[in-house]
């Protein structure tokens, strides 16, 4: 913080035009990562056209107007837009105050679900219907407000300096703080954000510097579990068959094997240019069940090819890498924390998401960052954006 | 431990972050790879599923060819039926599924309701009949017996009734124009099997579950050219079936019409004639075995003699080829296949063989010559011939004294043959041979086209059977078991032949060579092969392949590709002799065996010779066979009757008939020109027009009753009618009397 700093400092220069100033070497826009801020917004509005030629055809779920879901995921990418301004705009410092009562709502959101106000979407009870068609999907608000609750029990006496690392009581509470909303997660039951939240879990746990028993004994005691759950049947048999039918689609041809297939066809017949925006038979013929959602990525494969499909994981990698870098230059271990969790969150649901498109992750119902339709995700991915570039924004500019 | 200093992390915070972004961008790799093998390197495969995804066909059937006699008149064609459909995408798109219209449409052809909704469903495990089990893109049928009224009903009303039509179908009909039903030739057709279905799936033309494929006869033989090749749309339907566009589609090829050389009236003829020649000889007395006649088969060609094309041919029993239209009953199945109905399906004349008995000898006759003996020679006309204490009788112990082999075809003279038989086999080296034998007589009868299918453009020909040194060989090694466990040396008749059987049933025995040189034994021949020799005699040497099939003429009669007649060999008699041969049935005819049918009841031999050849072959425990093979210069007619008695007692007449009618040969033997129905073959094809029509003369009511309705009175014709010239016959008292006796009296004739 030299030459640049004491020049704002001083404030007597000649007043320069707003935008040179927007622009000055220590202004905001210029601390802003502005790769992931560019990445995300391209991701969103290739979402959008994507969202558009999956549901133009869609009468019996578009009210008849071909640009009922463009227009909508528009209007969520702008909200999320506002949403990571806000964020940025408070910072995640002082957020990190109001982190109880963010928590503390969410959870009440989650829980609110299981009563009847929440509605059941292909199996997950993971809906509340707020009215006007709109309808919230709390569990994407939980995975932020799990990795900031998280971050702050953790952090907060390293970053006082009071602990080169996390003791085992507070790694007791974070990971309690944790587990409440995924078990009710998991009643819904919605398999998918469970998954997600256990990454996350996983993602702080390891940036936070939390012993590495911990780290190797929840990663056994998930194995463990997961074999249990195997063989205890504590699944319902369509999460099984789901698991089960991503790799051989002819154990459940009519129901999730079908959406495999359909998804890998639609896929597979792109080529490497694909067959042309709006020209995918699969796609108009409306073979990929949730392709707004789930299987947006199918769309891109098909009418857009391996170009437009790589594109997007490009995109997504530069995200991710982007919210890496941040979580490395953080000074402080709450910021690297956050971001690692947010890391984790994107890495694992955008690897799960297209993995189970391409055939190798079983199908579960996980919407693909900034690109699928859906607000709650929409929102959720775009604060958690402007959680990234508040912590970038708020370390020291040499790093 | 020292932290960073940048950011005062500890190391283990710092590894574990670049171990994250590490695992982060192997992920993502993961990601690119799989996408890389999906769509680059296995791209196509996709590709190719996911067109077949997507495109349905609706497949429009094409109509199916006629078939037509040779002159243009239908044998087989298309009816006209109304047929109410409905098309299911359309009934989905309403907000009912369509149950308004169709209860609209129930009522408008009185039926019920649900009676409609059950003929749309489609079937599936759970869904009884009826139902619908073809394609659901395909448009259901819901009635095929529309009346006009109805149709119009709905045409007219057209916004009421969406998704409905009513057209017109074409339906198999067996026209059978003056009476003439061609069953066996015709064939019949039966729904597509579901092999056959799967089969032609893929293929340029597939079938409709609701496809007929022809099963037999013409209708099978040319079921390629008659079907034609189905239209196929094919529709882009999304993932519930919704039609969303329209790919390239083929238009429906019509089935190109079969022409004939059946002449329908011809047919009629001899389908009547063979009919009432079995009544007449169920009505004859077999002093043989003592009780009447059974005639329980016959069959009659009439063959052009210089094409080998086909005029008539008639089996009996027969049955109404309508049967099979609209799906044959259970009942009507057993009783086509039954042995109580003796297998009315049989075309007896391309698929039933028995001995040929006498009219065999124009085969021994050429074998005789072939071997050497001169057919002006002077054989011994005995009354019995015996070799090594076995006696074979001539027919009914008659003796000619020294006759030549001419004469020896026109008195039928057994002896004479059983003479040159016994000859031949003791030059040939008796019952064991040395070297290779001659075998004469049998090499003359594959020669003559016998052993083998003549070719005829009829599906499942049969064979018959030339008994020579080879067939004995195999039929003893197959049989020899059963011969040798039940033969006994003094047991009874059959007991005993099994017996010599088991010990030298594979060797040419004297007695064999005997019985085959008359046309009896082991020899079995068809009644085509028969007339395809006889034609062959009368043209001039060249067995023709016979054929129905005149041309094939495409829907707008702008294709005609001709069958054209194809020969499958010579007669293997020098010119001389064949002109001997001719010249000795003619002999049969005005002086012979079969003199009674012909010269000697006014048949104006000097105008149309007629030569002919009678026969009566023995069967083990059955009636006599009835053969009569005849020919003049254009038509070869060859007739038989199982189980009928003598060649010209049982067969005689009818064959007679059938050339009246062919030439317009009245009872007295004038010729009357406006009642012959064919004096010479049909040359040219019938027309058809662009617009499918067919010009075809107008058939009578019954051909067959008329001719002999034309018959009973020549005195009535007046200057057309020409009197018969001189009739080589020592004509003996009133013709006319002679004549009806002829016709309608049946009495035992040496064969």
């Amino acid at each position: 913080m030299t030459g640049a700093n004491s020049f704002q400092v001083s404030g007597y220069g000649p007043e320069r035009a707003g935008w040179t100033r927007l622009f000055a070497r220590d202004s905001l826009a210029r601390r802003l990562d502005w790769p992931i801020l560019l990445a995300a917004i391209a991701l969103s509005l290739i979402g959008s056209v994507l969202v558009y030629s999956a549901t133009r055809n869609r009468t019996e779920i578009n009210q008849g107007d071909p640009y009922y879901f463009l227009i909508r995921h528009l209007l969520n990418t702008g909200i999320g837009f506002a949403l990571m301004i806000g964020t940025v705009w408070l910072g995640h410092r002082t957020l990190r105050t109001a982190v109880p009562i963010l928590y503390g709502a969410s959870v009440f959101l989650v829980l609110l679900v299981l009563t009847p106000l929440g509605t059941t979407v292909n199996g997950a009870h993971s809906w509340i219907q707020i009215g006007g068609g709109f309808s919230l999907q709390p569990s994407e608000f939980v995975k932020v407000t799990i990795i900031l609750g998280m971050a702050m029990l953790l952090a907060v006496r390293v970053d006082a300096g009071d602990r080169q690392h996390p003791d085992h009581r507070t790694v007791v509470q974070a990971l309690g703080l944790a587990i409440v909303p995924m078990l009710i997660v998991m009643l819904m039951p919605d398999l998918g954000s469970v998954m997600v939240m256990a990454v996350i879990v996983l993602g702080v746990l390891l940036a936070s510097g939390a012993s590495n028993r911990w780290v190797f004994g929840l990663l056994g005691a998930g194995t463990i579990g997961a074999i249990a759950v195997w063989q205890l049947h504590i699944l319902d048999d369509y999460q099984i068959n789901r698991f089960a039918a991503f790799a051989n689609p002819d154990l459940d041809p009519a129901g999730v094997g079908y959406n495999t297939n359909q998804a890998r066809i639609a896929i597979g017949s792109g080529g490497l240019t694909g067959s042309g925006l709006f020209q995918g038979s699969q796609t108009t013929g409306q073979f990929v069940p949730e392709q707004q959602t789930d299987f947006v990525f199918t769309v891109a494969g098909e009418e857009l090819g391996f170009l437009g499909g790589g594109l997007i994981i490009l995109l997504l990698g530069v995200v991710l890498w982007r919210a890496c870098r941040i979580a490395l230059d953080s000074t402080e271990l709450y910021g690297t924390t956050v971001a690692a969790g947010i890391v984790a969150w994107f890495a694992f649901q955008s690897f799960e998401n297209i993995g189970m498109t391409l055939g190798i992750m079983p199908v579960t119902g996980l919407p693909l960052p900034f690109v699928s339709y859906g607000g709650s995700s929409m929102f959720a991915v775009w604060v958690a954006v402007g959680l990234l570039q508040s912590i970038r924004v708020q370390r020291p500019l040499s790093a | 431990m020292t932290n960073i200093p940048e950011t005062g992390r500890t190391p283990r915070v710092q590894t574990r972050l670049i171990v994250i972004q590490v695992l982060v961008l192997s992920l993502l790799v993961t990601l690119g790879g799989r996408l890389w093998y999906l769509q680059i390197r296995e791209g196509e495969a996709y590709a190719k599923e996911a067109s077949g995804n997507h495109v349905q066909q609706v497949v429009q059937p094409a109509v199916r060819g006629s078939i037509l006699d040779a002159r243009g008149v239908p044998l087989a064609d298309n009816e006209t039926r109304l047929v109410v459909s409905a098309s299911r995408t359309e009934l989905l798109k309403m907000k009912d599924d369509g149950q308004g219209v169709l209860t609209k449409l129930a009522g408008v052809l009185g039926m019920q309701p649900k009676e409609v909704m059950e003929k749309v469903r489609l079937c599936d495990a759970q869904t009884p009949q009826p139902c619908w089990n073809g394609s659901p893109y395909q448009p259901i049928p819901i009635t095929d017996e529309a009346t006009p009224r109805q149709a119009l009903q709905i045409r007219e009303r057209a916004e009421d009734f969406p998704g409905i039509t009513a057209e017109p179908q074409a339906v198999r009909r067996y026209a059978s124009p003056g009476e003439a039903n061609t069953a066996q030739v015709l064939g019949y057709l039966s729904p597509v099997t579901d092999d056959e279905l799967q089969q032609a799936k893929d293929s340029e033309s597939p079938y409709l579950r609701s496809d007929q494929v022809g099963r037999s006869g013409l209708e099978r033989q040319y079921d390629k050219e008659l079907r034609g090749k189905a239209g196929v749309t094919r529709y882009e339907v999304d993932n519930l079936g919704r039609v969303i566009g329209q790919a390239e589609s083929d238009a429906a090829e019509p089935g190109s019409n079969l022409v004939t050389s059946i002449d329908a009236r011809v047919q009629r003829v001899a389908e009547y004639e063979l009919n009432e020649a079995m009544k007449a000889a169920r009505k004859e007395w077999d002093r043989n075995t003592n009780e009447r006649y059974k005639a329980d088969s016959g069959a009659v060609v009439v063959m052009e003699a210089k094409t080998g094309r086909v005029v008539a041919m008639a089996s009996n029993p027969t049955y109404d080829p309508n049967a099979w239209v609209g799906g044959i009953s259970a009942k009507d199945y057993a009783a086509l296949t039954g042995k109580k109905s003796n297998y009315p399906l049989l075309n007896r004349a391309i698929q039933g063989q028995a001995a040929p008995g006498s009219i065999f000898k124009v085969v021994s006759t050429a074998a005789a010559v072939q071997a050497g003996y001169a057919f002006d020679g002077r054989y011994n006309c005995s009354s019995s011939y015996s070799v090594g204490g076995q006696v074979f009788k001539n027919f009914e112990s008659q003796n000619h004294g020294p006759i030549d082999l001419g004469r020896a075809l026109e008195v039928s003279c057994d002896t004479v043959y059983y003479q040159l038989a016994h000859s031949e086999w003791k030059k040939d080296g008796g019952i064991n041979p040395k070297g290779k034998p001659k075998d004469w007589f049998y090499k003359a009868a594959h020669q003559f086209g016998l052993g083998k299918e003549t070719g005829i453009d009829l599906p499942n020909e049969v064979t018959g059977r030339v008994p020579d040194r080879q067939w004995k060989q195999q039929y003893w090694e197959a049989n020899k078991d059963a011969w040798c466990k039940t033969g006994k040396k003094d047991g009874d008749y059959v007991e005993r032949i099994a017996y010599e059987n088991c010990l030298e049933g594979n060797k040419m025995r004297a007695g064999d060579e005997i019985n085959y040189s008359i046309g009896q034994g082991d020899t079995l021949v068809t009644p085509i092969q028969m007339a395809t020799i006889y034609a062959a005699i009368a043209n001039g040497g060249t067995l023709y392949d016979p054929t129905v099939g005149k041309a094939i003429v495409s829907a707008d009669g702008k294709q005609v590709s001709e069958i054209a007649p194809e020969s499958h060999g010579k007669l293997p008699v020098s010119r001389q002799a064949l002109a001997q041969m001719d010249k000795a049935l003619e002999g049969v005819a005005t002086r012979g065996t079969a003199a009674w049918r012909f010269a000697d009841v006014g048949w104006p031999q000097d105008k149309i010779p007629m030569h002919a050849k009678t026969g009566t072959a023995e069967v083990y425990g059955k009636q006599t066979t009835s053969w009569f093979a005849t020919y003049t210069d254009d038509y070869a007619i060859v007739m038989t009757i199982s189980q009928g008695g003598t060649g010209s007692g049982a067969s005689g007449p009818a064959v007679r008939n059938i050339y009246d009618a062919l030439y317009g040969v009245s009872d007295d033997g004038t010729i009357n020109k406006k009642n012959a129905l064919l004096p010479t073959p049909q040359k040219s094809l019938p027309k058809i027009r662009t617009d499918g029509s067919i010009t075809a003369p107008k058939i009578s009511k019954d051909p067959a009753k008329e001719q002999q309705a034309s018959q009973k009175a020549p005195e009535d014709a007046d200057g057309q009618v020409e009197t018969a010239a001189t009739v080589q016959t020592p004509a003996t008292g009133n013709r006319d009397t002679r004549r009806r006796q002829g016709r309608r009296g049946r009495r035992r004739m040496l064969t």
